[in-house]
């Protein structure tokens, strides 16, 4: 919580509308600084100056406010509180933990309520890995605290701060606040390094610089993995209507990728969503470690029917606590579901500041907000000399599931792996719903060495193939709503065939099926060559003249369907025994027809 | 704090302004008199010494120089106890049944404040509302927000009516349950049918109705839904009962806002509605739920119904209440003029909280496999009927026929059931893998095969599983 009238500017409250408040008297407010707002305190940033007044956004309802009432200055920005304690922890969009703001409110969240970010009391294990003269620098890693089960705290020097260790304390159990090491800095002056450090939301935390994407971020979805990757440090947008399955996807990715750690933004979201996060990562446990999910998980959960202002400030609460574990070399994956609700409250405040609107009302900032958002992602190395990343996966929610509206359109321009949610597919309750035509990855040529030195030397080759028949498929599908599939030529039946093998039995996915919820990439391959090896066996029999009609009595279509749910993650050596079966089929037809 | 000011400065549309004022709280209720009359207003704006206020009976009659005006310093309270249910309000709370004003318990502010997303418990509890289409497929779960959408002259309000009949809210016949209905903007005849309905239920004594009639004040109607769920809520957290609130009909809520809007001046978004219609609307919906706390044993359900303009569902006021609420269910005209009741629209419709709520331990095993294969099934229907408008019904395959026939006896017997038929779980999922007999088993790529081994029979009709003709 800033404190109260740190800079000693007051001014006094001109007018009030909503969530946007004008002061007057404080011509030494600066832009972008945090406010404390009348006798309740409530907390709000100047976004606007001129020289008669500063407009200040309130993050907090503002009903009750009055005229006059006194407006406190802190001189910060809106900055965020970094420090052990943020992992398995659920704040509101403005860093206050929602467990602290239970136990002064109750169920119900009400205002001007004054609490820690974070746990300011608890001892953490701290082990020093620095000694007394050592020359530390920004970034550098002073010391190790285990966070979570999975996750160690790095403290590192602040940015900017570099110098000579002058005293350091031993090993043992301290307070986010205890000073941990004493520097003296080039001229003269000391400095006492904590393991917490402050940060301004909106400014991205510097990087020794900016590497190349090479590694795909791989979250055991097929349609995702397989077809249309994502890298590690990428950005993806996922748009879909209601009930396109947004936010099922946003959680499988948020459950299985193999990021180290997730932070997952609910922003004006549904409040029974956030709660079912809370409960399911409380209970599933992590792949790698099998540690509880919660343990490598940041939820930052600002619902629809909270303060619109706090809203908007969610998304940069979440991405500057990434880019904070990131400096530690970690891999972080940030979802934001949803960032249409947060382009809406940048539409809500402009609205209130009475600013010339662009497309449908938004501001025409909205652009370079949302592109200073997705530069914020990643692949870096740090000043410490590790490597990081931070992945942004947004969610979008079309206006009337409608693609051309300006949040989607703008959000294209930024992201490089588009992941477009289709309301038909979700119709016929096909999920992930994921339109394989209208999707696309821009990643694929930066991942194809990884592809093919980690997985198999054929996986992009086999994936063109499968990207090609599921495009042919849809054109003779036009062909088939027009005048039936009877009057298709075998060779173009072989190629609906195959296609419905390779929707059901690959792209869809059961998210509830034990196993199937979860792929590794190796059966992912797998499967691919089962289905394209029965491919090429069915293509041949069908040079051989043998009829559709015959080839279709056969089960062995229905048996690759169903690899997903037969073959369990362990054996997949399993596997192997369907290119026997295909084999089995294909002599039996040649038997069968006489050839 | 008693100061009363004489006259006024300017008056718009459903605003006056008021200059020369000082210590105005934001959203304070303000006291009218004028000409002998009482009205009330709240405070929406303060810029400086001005005051904007919003008249919730509108602006007529009021004059500049003889209306006074007194603030109160306080937000829209309602007044609220046990005493509650069996009364009815108009759209602000003010009682219409002539028994008087309630004795009150507690006084709460309309606007409530949000649910703490960590006091909040994930809703699993399975309504059975006795009708097929919503039990086997869009199943109603104790705590959620599911929407009606629907188009004028669909049956919405019968159907809402069946489910307050036939919900079984309480899991135990000792939980107390009650119902809060709010009507904004709809006609007498309709509000008077839900007063009939709750009558002939038995249930009228545990209803508490708030009615904004078409004729009210359109003001009014922002103030009506926030009343009645600030009713539910204490009803529920406070008294420990089973809410159930019907709110209808939301389209005159958002009409109620644009007219608001667009008289403040403000800019607008989508097809004039304000910006801010979200976060309006969530604000409302998202008042729906369980809470975890000693006292707060009881739920809200909101089942809120809206017309949709021009049965268009992309309008800005579907859109956006499908992207706030736990689902949908749809009507459909086109079923309605097949003499289908209920007209569900089913493969737009859709229950979010349903897949924890069924199932093994809650409905039946085979209840989620069973409701997908459904699905698939029929929005494969829709695919061969269109190629049928094309080619005729003769030209297709014997597999597409069968579809045709599935689709034919899945609205006939499925979908369509009587007002006043209430089926029980077991009956609509068994009814269910009768019609799915009509299908051949290879077609059948969600179930899994324990279950079609156990549930799937193949109906006598489709004699030999060929596919092809």
């Amino acid at each position: 919580m800033p404190e109260v009238g740190k800079s000693g500017e007051v001014g006094i409250i001109f007018g009030i509308n909503g969530s946007i408040v004008k002061v007057r008297e404080c011509s030494n407010f600066v832009m972008g600084e945090t406010v404390m707002v009348g006798e309740e305190h409530l907390l709000g940033e100047v976004i606007s100056m001129t020289s008669k007044e500063a407009i200040v956004q309130v993050f907090e309802d503002t009903s009750g406010l009055k005229a006059n009432e006194k407006v406190y200055g802190t001189g910060k920005p809106l900055s965020v509180i970094l420090a052990p304690g943020i992992i398995n922890n659920i704040f509101d969009g403005i860093e206050r933990p929602l467990k602290a703001i239970r136990e002064q409110s109750g169920i119900f969240i009400s205002k001007g309520l004054n609490v820690d970010n974070l746990d300011t009391e608890k001892l953490w294990d701290t082990k020093i890995l620095v000694k007394v003269n050592d020359f530390i620098s920004q970034g550098e890693i002073i010391a190790e605290v285990p966070e979570t089960s999975i996750i160690v705290n790095k403290v590192m020097v602040p940015y900017g701060m570099k110098g000579k260790v002058v005293s350091v304390v031993p090993d043992g159990k301290y307070k986010i606040t205890d000073t941990l090491v004493t520097i003296e800095l080039d001229d003269g002056r000391q400095e006492q390094i904590t393991m917490m450090q402050k940060w301004p939301i909106r400014v991205p935390r510097p990087v020794l610089r900016h590497c190349p994407i090479q590694k795909p971020l791989i979250t055991g979805q097929r349609v995702i993995d397989t077809l249309f990757p994502v890298a590690k440090g990428g950005t993806a947008a996922l748009p879909g209507g209601f009930g396109t399955g947004k936010t099922m996807t946003q959680h499988q990715l948020a459950k299985w990728s193999d990021a180290d750690i997730i932070i997952y933004i609910g922003c004006g979201e549904r409040g029974n969503e956030m709660t079912q996060v809370l409960e399911e990562f409380s209970e599933l446990k992590d792949p790698k470690s099998n540690r509880p999910l919660m343990d490598r998980t940041t939820l930052i959960a600002n619902t629809s029917n909270m303060p619109v202002a706090a809203r908007e400030a969610s998304i940069y609460t979440g991405i500057t606590m990434a880019e904070y574990y990131r400096d530690m070399g970690y891999h972080v994956a940030i979802m934001a579901d949803s960032t249409s609700r947060w382009a809406e409250a940048l539409r809500e405040l402009s609205g209130r500041l009475e600013e010339m609107p662009a497309e449908e009302g938004f501001p025409a900032y909205l652009a370079s907000r949302l592109a200073g958002f997705y530069e914020r992602g990643g692949y870096v190395e740090n000043f410490n000399g590790t490597e990081g990343s931070v992945t942004l996966i947004g969610a979008v929610s079309p206006q009337g599931g409608d693609f051309s509206e300006p949040v989607t359109q703008n959000t294209k321009r930024f992201v490089r792996t588009f992941w477009t949610l289709d309301k038909s597919l979700a119709y016929a309750r096909h999920f992930p719903a994921i339109q394989w035509l209208t999707s696309y990855s821009e990643y694929l040529d930066d991942l194809e060495p990884w592809y093919g030195a980690n997985v198999s030397p054929k996986f992009v080759e086999n994936r063109a193939t499968i990207m090609k028949i599921l495009n042919e498929e849809s054109e003779l599908i036009e062909i088939v709503k027009l005048i039936g599939s009877d009057v298709l030529p075998d060779s173009q039946k072989v190629i609906l065939e195959i296609a419905r093998v390779i929707r059901l039995g690959f792209v869809q996915q059961n998210a509830y099926h034990e196993f199937d919820t979860y792929v590794p990439l190796v059966k992912q391959s797998k499967m691919m060559e089962i289905i394209l090896y029965l491919y090429d066996k069915v293509k041949e029999l069908i040079s051989h003249n043998v009829p559709m009609s015959l080839l279709k009595k056969y089960d062995i279509y229905e048996e690759i369907i169903s690899i997903k749910y037969d073959v369990s993650n362990d054996e997949i050596e399993k596997l192997d025994s369907y290119f026997g079966k295909i084999d089995d089929f294909y002599n039996k037809v040649y038997e069968e027809a006489n050839l | 704090m008693s100061i009363e000011y004489m006259g006024l400065s300017e008056i718009k549309g459903s605003f006056v302004i008021l200059e020369n004022v000082s210590d105005v709280s934001s959203e304070e209720v303000v006291r009218f008199k004028s000409g002998g009359k009482e009205k009330i207003g709240r405070v929406m704006a303060i810029e400086g010494d001005k005051a904007v206020i919003q008249v919730f009976e509108g602006t007529d009659d009021m004059s500049l120089q003889t209306t006074s005006t007194k603030f109160t310093g306080e937000p829209m309270k309602i007044k609220l106890s046990e005493e509650i249910l069996g009364r009815v309000f108009d759209g602000i709370g003010r009682p219409l049944d002539g028994m008087g004003e309630i004795y009150g318990e507690v006084v709460r502010n309309v606007n409530g404040n949000p649910i703490n997303p960590i006091s909040r418990e994930y809703p699993r509890n399975f309504i059975q509302t006795g009708i097929s289409s919503i039990d086997g497929l869009a199943t109603l779960i104790r705590g959620q927000k599911l929407p009606i959408f629907s188009g004028n002259g669909l049956p919405h309000d019968q159907l809402a009516a069946q489910i307050v009949r036939q919900a079984s809210l309480g899991d135990k016949n000792d939980e107390k349950f009650a119902i809060v209905f709010a009507a904004m903007g709809v006609k007498y005849d309709v509000a008077d049918f839900f007063r009939k309905t709750f009558e002939e239920s038995g249930a009228i004594d545990r209803v508490t109705m708030f009615l904004n009639l078409a004729n009210d004040p359109v003001v009014e109607r922002i103030i009506t839904p926030r009343a009645a769920l600030t009713v539910a809520e204490y009803l529920a957290y406070d008294k420990g009962m089973h809410v159930l609130v019907i709110l209808t009909d939301m389209t005159s809520y958002a009409e109620a806002l644009r007219e608001i809007s667009s008289s403040k001046g403000e800019i607008p978004s989508r097809k004039g509605y304000p910006g801010y219609l979200y976060s309006e609307l969530a604000s409302l919906f998202e008042r729906a739920g369980v809470v975890k706390g000693e006292n707060a044993k009881g739920s809200v359900t909101q089942i809120p119904i809206l017309t949709m303009p021009n049965d268009d569902i992309t309008h800005p006021i579907p859109d956006l209440t499908g992207y706030i609420t736990e689902g949908q269910i749809v009507l459909e005209r086109s079923l309605y003029q097949k003499g289908i009741y209920p007209p569900t629209s089913i493969l737009p419709s859709l229950s979010r909280l349903m897949k924890d709520g069924i199932g093994e331990g809650y409905t039946r095993e085979d209840h989620p496999d069973l409701a997908n294969q459904l699905f698939s099934a029929y929005a494969h229907v829709s695919d061969v009927r269109a190629l049928a408008s094309v080619i005729g019904e003769d030209e297709l395959s014997d597999l597409d026929k069968q579809y045709i026939n599935f689709g034919k006896t899945f609205e006939a017997e499925y979908l369509n059931q009587g007002k006043f038929e209430n089926r029980s779980i077991q009956d609509t999922i068994d009814l269910g893998w009768k019609i799915l007999g009509l299908l051949p088993r290879k077609e059948l790529d969600r179930v899994r095969t324990e279950y079609l081994d156990k549930y799937y029979v193949p109906d006598p009709s489709i004699v030999s599983p060929e596919k092809e003709s």
